[in-house]
Parts: structure tokens; sequence; C-alpha cells
């Protein structure tokens, strides 16, 4: 635990010096460039950005209406239903590039979508999509009993009990849990290099245009022969810590606030 | 809970209580027909019959596992609720049979109000709390007024109606209890069930809510499980007393009825050996 600590703190520490000189109002809005002093990373923040909002979109309506399918109404005496949660489990272990693989081939190639934030995001989607319903449905399960059975009692139809009662009473489970996935998919390189980020990108991206992501960004800073490019890979990575760290944070101080007195 | 013993200050209690003539001169409210339930195979409850009257106080009492919880729940069919549970039997609601196959439950439960043994507010406001009901069953006319009138009958209107909109979390036992009952009570309904609704309240609570009971049943017809002998004592006009019979042949522990009749009856002079042993304490 100790030195898990110790390498973690060695490794920020590190990163932030090496980065310090890099981070400036360049890199956030300066386009990438052959010439380290030129070169930033808004296409890259903002394609991370668009991502994100993608994963959001789609994550978190899937991953709930699956998480209220499972607790709220599937019949686990049945077969399909035992297969939904086994696979749920094993889809969470199942590596990113795999998904990059299978995204490359059914989405950029299959459905023919290309090369664009869009099957990025969808992408970034299918990895974190399993981390969202296990945690909604936490978040469902630990709504009480006592809850849908007092909701039944007044004459609610169980539609009525799920949507009024145990969803908003798990909310802020579900947003916690909604943000930690999110802030994976942020930080997933992998599959995105699978399913073509292009690494220069001279302009804003937009939703169905090409992009490249910031973590695929660093990536490609820290390749280039140019050691000052190696200070701007570091600056980016402190970009995208701050950025992961700010959501984690969000998710930290909503499940406190919202910490449930039953 | 331990029986407590029968004392010589609480005849005078029971007498609150109605005549056994007067209580079946009412219309019957529920007529329940050699009604049997089972989870997953196993029964729990085996042939009970008996009616519940107008305007009165029904109180069931019995020992741990007698089935009185499991009984109630059949009268609002909460049972649906539970996978593997069978009700056998009829149960007449105003002569209809509420098991039928086109009565649909949730109409039911719009008419027959309950309250559970735990406080279970919502995690809303008060208001939101005793509005739930109305709103999803889409009444008409003023919340607002549908809302103080359901508090000032639980009479919790005067303790709550500056904080309406605080989380009904935050009162206290007793509190959240009364507002478990102003919900139930704003769906107007023609009966509550409640199953031993102050098990888990402190004494000055449990009288408020027993006096409540006793308003209440002017309006209303009220069924209560409890495990406490003196309460049922004080609030019911008619007491049922089940029981658990062993099985010879090793089939297990179900609950049955062992008496039923005027609660002045069943505290003073019960007819059922069984029963006399559980009121003075013998047993239980």
């Amino acid at each position: 635990m100790l030195v898990a600590f110790g390498t973690l703190v060695v490794l920020l520490v590190d990163t932030i010096v090496t980065g310090w000189p890099g981070l400036g109002t360049q890199l956030i809005t300066g386009l990438p460039s052959t010439v380290a002093d030129e070169a930033g990373a808004r296409p890259a923040i903002l394609a991370t950005l668009y991502l994100g909002a993608v994963v959001l979109l789609f994550s978190v309506p899937i991953g709930v209406l699956t998480a209220v399918y499972l607790e709220e109404y599937a019949d686990r005496e049945r077969w399909w239903n035992r297969v939904i949660e086994v696979n749920i489990q094993n889809l969470a272990a199942v590596p990113a590039i795999v998904y990059g693989i299978l995204g490359l081939a059914f989405i950029v190639h299959g459905i023919g979508l290309g090369r664009v934030v869009l099957a990025g995001g969808l992408i970034l989607t299918l990895v974190v999509l399993p981390t969202v319903v296990v945690a909604a449905r936490e978040a469902i399960r630990a709504v009480p009993d006592s809850i849908r059975q007092g909701a039944f009692a007044l004459g609610a139809t169980k539609w009525q009990v799920v949507w009024r009662q145990v969803l908003p009473a798990a909310i802020p489970g579900i947003a916690t849990g909604s943000i930690l996935a999110l802030s994976r998919a942020v930080g997933e390189t992998a599959p995105l290099i699978m399913v073509g980020a292009v690494v220069y990108v001279p302009f804003n991206p937009t939703i169905l245009g090409q992009y490249t992501a910031l973590p695929v960004q660093i990536f490609n800073w820290t390749k280039l022969p140019d050691a000052e490019f190696r200070t701007l890979a570091a600056a980016g990575a402190i970009v995208l810590l701050v950025i992961v760290l700010t959501m984690n944070a969000v998710a930290i101080f909503l499940r406190n606030r919202y910490r449930k007195q039953w | 809970m331990e029986a407590p013993r029968i004392d010589s200050g609480r005849i005078a209690e029971v007498s609150r209580g109605l005549e056994r003539s007067e209580v079946e001169s009412r219309k019957s409210v529920f007529s329940v027909r050699d009604l049997s339930v089972a989870y997953r195979g196993k029964v729990a409850l085996e042939g009970v019959d008996l009616d519940v009257h107008q305007n009165t106080v029904t109180a069931f009492i019995g020992p741990s596992g007698c089935g009185k919880s499991t009984f109630i729940r059949c009268f609002n069919r909460m049972n649906d609720l539970i996978p593997g549970a069978k009700v056998d039997g009829t149960v007449l609601y105003h002569g209809e049979d509420l098991y039928a196959r086109d009565v649909d439950a949730v109409e039911i439960r719009r008419r027959i109000g309950m309250v559970f043994q735990k406080p279970n507010p919502f995690p809303k406001s008060i208001y939101d709390n005793v509005a739930f009901g109305p709103r999803v069953l889409g009444m008409k006319g003023s919340l607002d007024e549908r809302v103080e009138s359901a508090l000032r009958q639980a009479a919790l209107w005067e303790e709550v109606k500056d904080r309406l909109k605080d989380g009904a979390l935050g009162l206290s036992g007793g509190q959240q209890q009364r507002l478990c009952i102003a919900r139930a009570l704003a769906v107007e309904p023609d009966v509550i069930l409640m199953d031993e609704p102050a098990s888990a309240l402190d004494p000055i609570s449990t009288t408020r809510i027993e006096d409540l009971m006793h308003d209440l049943k002017r309006e209303y017809t009220i069924v209560i499980v409890t495990h406490n002998m003196q309460q049922a004592a004080r609030v019911a006009d008619m007491t049922a007393f089940f029981s658990v019979a062993v099985e010879d042949d090793g089939s297990g522990r179900r609950g049955i009825l062992v008496e039923y009749d005027a609660t002045t009856k069943i505290f003073t002079t019960p007819s059922d050996k069984r029963t006399e042993d559980y009121v003075t304490g013998r047993f239980g």
C-alpha cells in the first residue's frame, strides 16, 4: 500500500516537474504543430470533452435501463437473465483494446461510421457500460424494499414505483458511478488508437469529424524525438489528470452530499 | 417481545370496545373463507374464516410465526409482491372476490391502505410524501387541501405545517409513522391495514397512534396486527387470536386462527384454552 502510494507520488511529482514549463495558454488553445514551441492540444482537449459527452449520452440511459430491468423486473430463475448477468460481469473484465478491435470491425467499418468522434465515443461507451450497469444496480439495490412496499400500498403501479421512488432515490449512487466510469473513458487510449483517433488534427473537431483525443495526443508526443515534446507530453498529462481528478472529486462530493439516512 | 401479563387495570380499558352484537350488526367489509397462504409450497397459514366489520377496529394477535402478518397482507394483496406466495380460499371485499382473475391489485391497494411495522416515509419532503398517492392516482381537486386534510386526520398538521418542504426523514419515529398514516389517508381509502404500527415506537408515540385509531374508526375500517396484547385490548373491538400448529407428520409449523370474538371476551372469558394461556401470559 505504502509502496504503491509512494510510487504514485513520485510519478506525480516527476510529471509535474517535467511538465510545468509546458503548461500555458499555448497548450490549451494552440493547434498541434511539428514545432514544439507552437504546439498545443486544443483539438485533443475538445475532442476528449466531446467523447465524454457521447459516452454519457449513451452509457447512462442504456446502463440505467439495464440495471432497472435486472433489479426490478428480471426473474432470476430464467436462464436468459442469468446469461445477461454473467455477461455483464465478464464484459467488465475484457481489456479495452479488444473493444477497440470490435469497434473497428462493427462501428467504424460495419456500420460505416468512419473514424469519427461519434464512433470513438460509442466504443468508449461499450468499455464503460458494464461499470455503469454495476454501479446503477448497486444504487438501486440500496433503496430499501420498504420504500417500494410503501409506494405499492398506496396503489402505485410497478412503473410508478420504479420511476417515482426507486430511481430518484438511487440517483446519487448512479451519478457517482457514472462519473467514475466517465473518468475512466476519458483516460482510455488503446481502443481509440485502434479506431483511428488520428494524431494530427489542426482544426476543432466535430462529432462526425476526424479527431484526436488527449491521451492519444500525449502518447504521440512521447514518441517524437524532440525533447521539448516530452515536456509537452507531461504538461498534457497534467491537463488530463486535472480533468479526471476533477470528475472524481465531483463524484465523491455527490456521494457524501446525498448519503442516505435510512 | 415478551407477552405482557394480565392485570386487573387492563380490564377497565377493554371496555372501550364494542359489544359483539353491535359489531356484527355493522356491514361486513371482508369475509374470509377457508384462507390458506403458502410461500414456495410451505404453508404459512391455513384454514382461516373470519369477517371484518365496517367502522370497527379488528386486531390480530398471536405469537411470532403464527401468520398474522401474512394474513393482513392478503387483504390488499401485498403477498402478490412476494415471489412464490400462493393464496387459496376466498377473501370477499364488500362481496367481491379480491382474488378473482379480473381484479386489479393496484385498484385494491388504492382502496385498502396499509401502514407498516417500521415507519417507511419516502426520502422526499413531508408534503411530497402525502401527495405521492393522490399524484400517482391522478386524483382531482386541490392537492394542498388534500395534504392538509390528511395530515390533520393523522394529528400531525400542527407539528409540521410550517415545514412541509422539509425532508420527512428528519421527523421523529412517531411523527414518521403518523406521516405514513397521513399518506395512507390521502388517497381516501375505505380500510386501513396496520401491521404492528407501533412496535418500533416509544410509549408516548404509541399512545398517540392508539388514540388516532379511535378517531379514525369513525370514518374508516381498521385492521391491526399487534404483538402487544394490551394494545389490542385498548384499541380493538374484535380480536382474533392466531397460534402455531405443529404438524405431527413433521410437515412443519403453520399458523391457524384459534378464536375470534369481541375483544372483551377474548381478554376476560376466552372459550379456548390456548387463547386463555396466551392472554394470561402462560404461553408466548
